[in-house]
């Protein structure tokens, strides 16, 4: 089949559509990790309630609502994990972290169930968003470029403050090497739950985002989670570079992938994952030289 | 509750006929959590609510005992096994999916019980692994996509661009669909089976589709892919250029609301649709939105066929699982789907075939039918039959 420019414009605008979801849910997931040492699967969990918080927020008062709100909301929830499981969990292996927010994952899915139900929801696109734009030369949802412009907003927000404010020099710090990190004054404890979070309104961020285009069901969070994995070990535990490297990667071998060998195009990702665990271990920028 | 009014029921003809009252156990087998708990509580609902409209009818009673698959084969298929010897069952009905179908399928035709499948559409199932014990009231993929083939060439649609997704359903319906499209004399200008569960974006098969040349674009999808997926086909502007047609299943009404405005003038082919017009619809369709405060989607008609059935088959005096299962076979009744009856050959339900038009209605979505198509029954697929002796 022989394709024009347009194609692949529209193709390589879906792949960056992609990646920027991945981006905004990778990034809190490795600084977290990175930070901290401290393993969350129950990341994509944030996602799906983030997603969830929306739904019903814009059911009561319009989609921005339900853009502004589920972020904080998912950020309370951030809190309630944090001191009531995840302080306690600091100390033990990544064994047993990895056990409980696994566990976390079934718990919340099925909470959401239980307060949601088991139908699928969703949201209308706004008004504002709604249509499509004439762009490079092809017509392109708005909804889509919405959210690839608001994923390298927040790229370059972070790469401002983690770059060149002292809170990010305080991060940077903190993920190079804690405990000289604590020594020269830094409550590194409190960065992490700042940090932690931060990174839970980014998941729920996501999910608000990835609503009025995806379906809201309740193993949404489950789905996105082996992606989200992916671009982080790709990219490099616990860096900004990392994540963005890894979600482009991701978002252009899926898409890429489907089009040119859809037979592999499930496959392609693992490959390249396991190419890269081969290759480099540590992932391409590692936030540790 | 439920056990309560079945117990009121049981009581009330019990009254009126004491003599010959037959308690009869019934396995209800259905996910009621994992990915498919939505359509199983669907089932169920429709279930229970023919039990209570006809269970007057039969002097037999009926005692529910009701199982989560949680839509994991080896889970359903321990399920089944204490169903039957340890609850002593003597009938099960239910099954969503097909993997669940083909892990029980061998326990209940080994140990002789009659399954009514209220789902499942695999078409092996009444077709090489068919079993004079497994009757099917709900659909076979290919009889719900075959007609779609010819009524859609039969429109002037020329150049056909397919979606689904890749596993075993996802290709049955597509190849059906294919197979009587190009009999007709259309022509697939592309396929592309999408990975199952794992897409969520639709865009890169979407740009592909418009590419394709193609007239229309026939797809498969269910559940949360069905929604992603028409929203993201209207979202990149295709429906105007490129209609889309489809199975169903794409725009069920358990689920049209939350595709929105996006579904509205797909058109798509189903055994069921809530609109027809007919007393035996109304009456189905009343009743089960007085009691579930929805409109009934094809799964609930298909749990309300499979208790209506099995009140049939009792009314012949059928108690024990083998005088059932030769019962099943051969029950044909009005049902809210028109008229039904069992193919004696595959056990399969003949059933007329639905095309209709998601459209916008006064407050929500709503189906316009546009063609009956007449029911067939399917090739028997390498299907023999061996009878049940009592």
């Amino acid at each position: 089949m022989a394709h024009d420019l347009g194609f692949w414009t529209l193709q390589a605008l879906n792949a960056l559509q992609l990646s920027m979801l991945l981006f905004l849910l990778s990034i809190g997931l490795t600084v977290i990790f990175g930070l901290m040492h401290f393993v969350n699967l129950a990341h994509g969990s944030l996602y799906a309630l983030g997603a969830y918080f929306a739904a019903s927020l814009t059911a009561v008062g319009g989609y921005w609502m339900g853009f502004f709100l589920a972020p904080v909301v998912v950020a309370g929830i951030g809190i309630l994990l944090y001191s009531g499981l995840i302080k306690r969990m600091r100390k033990s292996g990544p064994m047993a972290q990895v056990l409980v927010t696994f566990g976390l994952i079934f718990a919340m899915l099925d909470l959401t169930r239980i307060f949601w139900g088991d139908l699928a929801l969703a949201i209308e696109v706004p008004a504002l968003l709604d249509g499509r734009l004439a762009f490079l030369g092809v017509e392109y949802p708005t909804y889509r470029l919405f959210i690839i412009v608001m994923g390298l907003a927040i790229f370059g927000a972070l790469a401002f403050v983690l770059g060149r404010t002292q809170i990010g020099a305080m991060i940077r710090a903190g993920v190079d090497n804690d405990a000289m990190a604590a020594c020269l004054g830094i409550n590194v404890e409190r960065l992490f739950f700042m940090v932690f979070c931060f990174g839970c309104a980014l998941a729920g961020l996501a999910g608000a985002v990835a609503a009025p285009l995806l379906s809201v069901t309740p193993d949404m969070g489950l789905q996105i989670l082996i992606p989200t994995l992916i671009v982080i070990v790709i990219g490099g535990l616990g860096s900004l570079k990392g994540a963005v490297a890894g979600s482009l990667i991701y978002g252009f071998v899926q898409t890429f992938g489907a089009v040119l060998a859809p037979q592999l195009a499930s496959v392609l990702i693992y490959a390249l994952l396991a190419a890269v665990l081969v290759i480099k271990p540590v992932g391409l920028f590692p936030a540790k030289g | 509750m439920k056990r309560a009014t079945l117990a009121a029921l049981g009581l009330a003809t019990s009254i009126a006929m004491p003599a010959a009252a037959e308690d009869i156990k019934v396995g209800l087998l259905l996910p009621f959590s994992g990915v498919y708990a939505a359509l199983g509580n669907e089932i169920e609902a429709g279930f229970n609510l023919a039990l209570e409209q006809f269970g007057g009818e039969t002097d037999a009673t009926f005692e529910i005992v009701r199982e989560d698959t949680e839509v994991k084969p080896p889970v359903a298929l321990g399920k089944a096994k204490k169903m039957i010897l340890q609850d002593d069952v003597d009938v099960i009905a239910g099954i969503v999916s097909s993997g669940v179908l083909g892990a029980v399928r061998d326990m209940v035709h080994g140990a002789g019980v009659p399954l009514i499948v209220a789902n499942a559409g695999n078409d092996e199932a009444t077709g090489a692994d068919c079993s004079p014990f497994i009757t099917r009231m709900s659909f076979s993929n290919s009889q719900v996509n075959r007609p779609m083939g010819m009524w859609m060439h039969e429109q002037g649609i020329g150049k056909v661009y397919t979606l689904a997704p890749d596993y075993a359903a996802g290709r049955q319906m597509i190849d059906a669909f294919t197979a009587s499209f190009t009999a007709a004399g259309g022509e697939v200008v592309g396929q592309e089976f999408t990975p199952f569960q794992k897409t969520q974006d639709f865009g890169p098969y979407l740009a592909q589709a418009k590419a394709s040349g193609a007239d229309a674009v026939y797809v498969f999808y269910a559940g949360g892919e069905a929604i992603s997926f028409v929203k993201q086909y209207d979202s990149f502007g295709l429906k105007a250029e490129l209609p889309l047609y489809g199975s169903g299943f794409l725009t069920s009404p358990l689920y049209v609301n939350a595709e929105g405005p996006a579904a509205e003038g797909v058109i798509t082919a189903l055994h069921y649709v809530p609109t027809i017009d007919s007393p035996a619809n109304a009456a189905f369709a009343d009743a089960f939105e007085a009691a579930n405060g929805r409109v009934p989607s094809e799964f609930a008609v298909q749990g309300y066929d499979a208790a209506r059935a099995l009140i049939e088959a009792t009314k012949t005096g059928a108690s024990d699982r083998a005088s059932l299962a030769n019962a099943l076979r051969s029950v044909k009744f009005e049902g809210p789907r028109g008229p039904l009856s069992i193919d004696p050959s595959t056990n399969n339900v003949i059933q007329p075939i639905y095309v209709y038009e998601t459209v916008a209605g006064e407050d929500s979505l709503t189906q316009k039918v546009l063609a009956q198509l007449s029911a067939e029954a399917d090739p028997v697929n390498g299907c023999e039959m061996a009878p049940v002796s009592n």
